[in-house]
């Protein structure tokens, strides 16, 4: 029961993060070159997404659960501890932090720029390209969160519900502002999303290895509280130490870098 | 022939970052922290404690290193 609220809590607020991100691109085109193709991108990305998950999460779910937790837990760690790191050098001033509305602002510029022309039945290409390219982006780490959680859970049903949740919630609250979602704490969230998916990956890596938890399950929830609070001490003990002044987003993202 | 070149670099480029991200270090260190815990798991040792302080081991020397990198910046 816990493990699969859990498991809701963490692709739900995965989701929201990627989903908040997605909706800045798609929402700056969708303005600023016309809707059509820009929702047809977004089902073309939706469906793309959905095909990677109906078709990876059987097919990991046919693994012995033992070699599955082992890979899977490994890979989930890589990821988390890398959302973490992210999150923690946001939160202590090392890093720019995610800013909606300065993405959407350089969006707006850069569609409005580009040239109209069509393809197959697509009647704005530029638009249907970066509509596709944010939600399949955004949304593949989420459809790799959604497989390795619900595979290991064995309930991927519910892991597909929390990102469809996640989804029809920043869709709904879009359309009422009509504006990025600027106010959505995006680090936090990634914070808590880190917290809690290096804390699975260490407790199924370590038992995909053939170590006994203490505790079985129960651990998950001290191993969690650890990663927390080991993650919070780090934050305030780099904060002591930052650089003054604002870092520039420009300058420490990382060429290239869509999500983040 | 450097179309696919060109294609397949920006295809394995797009998975390492996906996968590995900024610093490939913790990677590394994950796998060698996972292997560790196997082999202890071999001979019957249930070090359960180790790969969580790996993992926070690992978390605080890669901060410490992008941390050290940006003052210099």
């Amino acid at each position: 029961m816990t493990g699969n609220a859990l498991l809701f809590v963490a692709v739900f607020l995965a989701c929201t993060v990627e989903a908040v991100e997605a909706l800045t691109i798609v929402l700056a085109v969708g303005v600023s070159r016309g809707w059509r193709s820009a929702i047809q991108g977004v089902l073309a990305g939706l469906v793309t997404l959905a095909a990677i998950v109906a078709v990876l999460g059987p097919a990991l779910s046919r693994i012995p659960l033992d070699a599955l937790r082992l890979v899977v837990g490994g890979l989930l760690l890589i990821f988390g501890l890398g959302w973490l790191r992210k999150a923690i050098l946001r939160a202590s001033g090392y890093k720019a932090l995610h800013d909606e509305d300065a993405i959407y602002a350089r969006q707006l510029i850069a569609s409005r720029a580009a040239e109209h022309t069509g393809r197959f039945a697509v009647h704005d290409w530029y638009t249907f390209t970066l509509s596709f390219k944010a939600v399949v982006l955004e949304g593949l780490e989420v459809a790799f969160i959604v497989i390795t959680f619900g595979s290991n859970q064995s309930n991927i049903p519910l892991a597909v519900l929390a990102a469809a949740v996640a989804v029809a919630v920043v869709v709904a609250a879009g359309a009422l502002v009509q504006a990025p979602l600027a106010r959505v704490p995006e680090n936090t969230l990634k914070f808590v999303v880190g917290v809690l998916l290096t804390s699975f990956g260490t407790f199924w890596a370590a038992e995909g290895a053939g170590i006994a938890w203490p505790g079985t399950d129960a651990a998950l929830l001290a191993i969690i509280a650890a990663v927390a609070f080991a993650a919070a001490g780090l934050t305030l003990l780099l904060r002591q130490v930052a650089p003054r002044g604002e870092p520039s987003q420009a300058s420490q993202l990382p060429a290239g870098e869509v999500a983040g | 022939m450097s179309r696919i070149a060109g294609w397949a670099r920006g295809f394995a480029s797009f998975w390492w970052d996906f996968i590995i991200g900024d610093d490939w270090t913790l990677a590394a260190g994950v796998i060698l922290a996972i292997s560790a815990t196997v082999a202890l798991a071999h001979h019957a040792i249930d070090a359960w404690w180790f790969l969580p302080l790996a993992v926070l081991t690992l978390l605080a020397l890669s901060l410490t290193r992008a941390a050290r990198a940006a003052r210099k910046a």
